[in-house]
């Protein structure tokens, strides 16, 4: 992972403004405020299901969707919100959406795991580890066919690499030059089982190689090395439309989700080093303070605005209503939502 | 009106579409270079180039997962499988992906995708090449299902299949590729999905079918006509869903009796929802209890003469048939 500049003096990130820096820090900042105070609701059994949380790996979303341009897109896996918050998506609908309520941003039938938003540019969210890299491949494919100059990011985690539809995505991504960014978020554990305990070979992003694939690896806690390391690999797929791996070191500070009690796969030791050591707010705050750009007066109001935007998404997700079972029947055909446009007859439903 | 194939309707309706909307793509293993594991794209690269017909490697869950990816964007991939079968390669795309997406994003995402290729069997080659999984496809919501049996019903119904907006399994068959049959020329010859077809009008007994048992099912009633001087009557469902039970409980309210004759292994077949539906909806009309001609249950065997009798065939039907309106 050595570098041939330090990350900061790369042209992407020295080209940012004071005020695009803080806004990175802000979106970090907001999807951790977001995530504990879904931690929350979910203790206080406001949130059935799964809650995958994000907290931990920030810099990794934010750094990666900061670089978005119109015809780049993003798709993941369940542990969803960080980028959702990352491309743009209201908060209040997030939350509302773990709430159940018809507010959310999938009127309450996606939950946690299946957060959507095609404008912009996010296409889920996906509950099948690894099931969504070809969709992925298929956003890129999409933008090359129809002319455009972009890239789709595949995000999926270390535990996705081992299965079968990412390894025919990337063949495929390789094969037909298309200009798809697998990025890898090495969290280290595919729920409780380390990498060493489910990975052969020399390593996950080495892979591409058997595909004739660039890739790249890089930390995770820092967002400028993030944003310096996808920034290559997306004007390779922009300009040349060639697909990377981009393996990106990162943690989760909690468990797998949190019906996860974390206790008998990794240490508190390991946990506590990596917060202390490499927390990506930490470091970024630091380093915006080295750099004069942000002040700790600053650092603690956009805290404070962060928190109270979680809160207000909970009363908001609190105060919405549930979906009816008059609405279960909806959003399952493009045709029965459109029934003045619909052109096929008989019975679509069977209850 | 031309008289072709229905290999040569199915092919006539992509080209149709091809021309018609940049968005539509053909996909799938062997379809440009080979022409066609079954010669159904034969000459399209020719005509339209790899942009629009595209080569995929074997990597059904990759290549499917990748058109609907695509369609999510506006493309409109009709992806073939070699052989339906596959399907299960490419479970999770298909049925977790194609069919949940739209609903899982709340409305905000359809899915304008085709998956097309044969699923029957009686060719003899074997119970992994051989599966018909018309009930399990259906059985998700989201999907729509179309089976025709004729050439002029493949041309109308995957034209119209590709122009919806929904995901639209379409299944043909090995068998039916070479039938000859009439076929409106004009290019917007659509059949509607959900439109069943009464292939033979009868007044003694009604057979509910679909794909190619239609063709036994008219074969036998033509038989039974003229040793027994009984009258069939024969619907094509056409679709599986969205499903035209209308026209079906008319014939059976018409007849009061019903046989099923599907090529299906029984357990939670096409025909068992059906006969569900009749009993539920047209109870009073039944004169007699409802009975079905299927695969015999078992994996799909390979011994040529056995295969014909594992399938529904002419024989099995007019059996039925005969003990059907006995009854």
């Amino acid at each position: 992972m050595s570098k041939d500049t330090l990350p900061n003096t790369a042209e992407i990130n020295a080209s940012l403004s004071s005020e695009e820096k803080i806004e990175l820090y802000r979106q970090m900042m907001r999807i951790r405020r977001f995530e504990e105070r879904s931690l929350r609701a979910y203790q206080g059994k406001k949130i059935g299901g799964f809650l995958h949380l994000y907290i931990g790996q920030e810099a990794v979303a934010v750094g990666a969707c900061s670089l978005m341009g119109e015809h780049d897109h993003v798709i993941t896996a369940y542990r969803d919100h960080g980028h959702a918050i990352a491309v743009g998506m209201d908060t209040k609908p997030l939350m509302a959406e773990l709430y159940g309520k018809s507010t959310g941003c999938s009127k309450g039938k996606g939950g946690s795991m299946h957060y959507f938003d095609p404008s912009n540019n996010y296409w889920g969210g996906h509950g099948i580890v690894g099931g969504q890299i070809p969709l992925g491949v298929g956003l890129a494919y999409g933008v090359k066919y129809q002319g455009n100059k972009g890239a789709s990011m595949a995000f999926m985690g270390d535990g996705a690499v081992n299965q079968g539809a990412v390894h025919e995505s990337m063949n495929l991504a390789a094969l037909w030059d298309l200009p798809c960014v697998f990025v890898i978020e090495n969290n280290r554990y595919s729920m409780g089982t380390s990498q060493v305990r489910s990975t052969a070979g020399p390593g996950i992003a080495e892979r591409a190689e058997g595909y004739g694939m660039h890739w790249e690896k890089c930390f995770g806690h820092d967002v400028y090395e993030v944003r310096e390391t996808l920034h290559k690999a997306l004007t390779l797929a922009r300009e040349d439309h060639k697909p990377s791996v981009v393996e990106i070191d990162t943690y989760r500070y909690r468990g797998h989700s949190v019906a996860d009690p974390d206790k008998t796969y990794r240490t508190r030791e390991e946990i506590d080093a990596y917060r202390k050591n490499k927390d990506p707010l930490i470091i970024f705050q630091k380093t915006l303070g080295d750099e004069g750009v942000m002040s700790d007066e600053l650092q603690k109001e956009i805290d404070q605005a962060a928190r109270k935007e979680a809160d207000i998404a909970a009363d908001f997700a609190e105060a919405s209503p549930y979906p009816t079972p008059d609405d279960i029947q909806d959003d399952v055909y493009w045709e029965a939502d459109n029934p003045d446009q619909r052109k096929s007859q008989g019975r679509l439903f069977f209850s | 009106m031309s008289v072709i194939t229905y290999r040569e309707a199915v092919r006539a309706a992509l080209s149709e579409e091809i021309e018609r909307d940049k968005n539509v793509v053909l996909m799938g293993e062997e379809v440009a270079q080979f022409d066609g594991a079954y010669k159904v794209s034969e000459g399209l690269l020719e005509k339209f180039g790899p942009e629009r017909i595209v080569d995929t490697p074997i990597t059904e869950a990759g290549f499917i997962g990748c058109g609907i990816g695509a369609s999510m964007l506006g493309v409109r991939p009709v992806m073939e499988l070699m052989f339906w079968s596959f399907y299960s390669v490419a479970f999770d795309q298909i049925l977790n992906n194609a069919a949940n997406v739209r609903y899982m994003s709340g409305g905000l995402i359809n899915c304008p995708i085709v998956i097309r290729g044969p699923a029957n069997g009686g060719t003899n080659v074997g119970a992994t090449h051989s599966h018909t999984p018309e009930n399990v496809l259906a059985n998700h919501p989201g999907i729509k299902v179309v089976v025709p049996a004729t050439a002029a019903d493949a041309k109308g119904l995957l034209k119209s299949a590709i122009r919806d907006n929904d995901p639209v399994m379409y299944l043909e068959n090995t068998i039916l590729y070479g039938e000859k049959g009439e076929v409106p020329d004009d290019e917007d010859f659509l059949i509607p999905l959900g439109l069943a077809d009464v292939k033979r009008e009868g007044t003694d007994l009604t057979i509910v079918t679909y794909g190619r048992c239609v063709l036994h099912s008219l074969a036998a009633a033509d038989q039974i006509a003229k040793e027994d001087g009984k009258s069939i009557e024969v619907v094509d469902l056409r679709s599986i869903r969205p499903l035209d039970i209308d026209t079906v409980l008319a014939s059976v309210a018409k007849t009061h009796r019903v046989l099923i004759v599907e090529e299906q292994k029984p357990f939670a077949s096409v025909g068992t929802q059906l006969s569900f539906m009749i009993q539920e909806e047209s109870f009073d009309e039944l004169d007699a209890p409802i009975t079905r001609v299927t695969t015999i249950d078992a994996p799909a065997i390979y011994s040529p003469p056995v295969e014909t009798e594992q399938l529904p065939n002419i024989g099995r039907v007019v059996i039925a048939a005969r003990a059907a309106l006995k009854a």
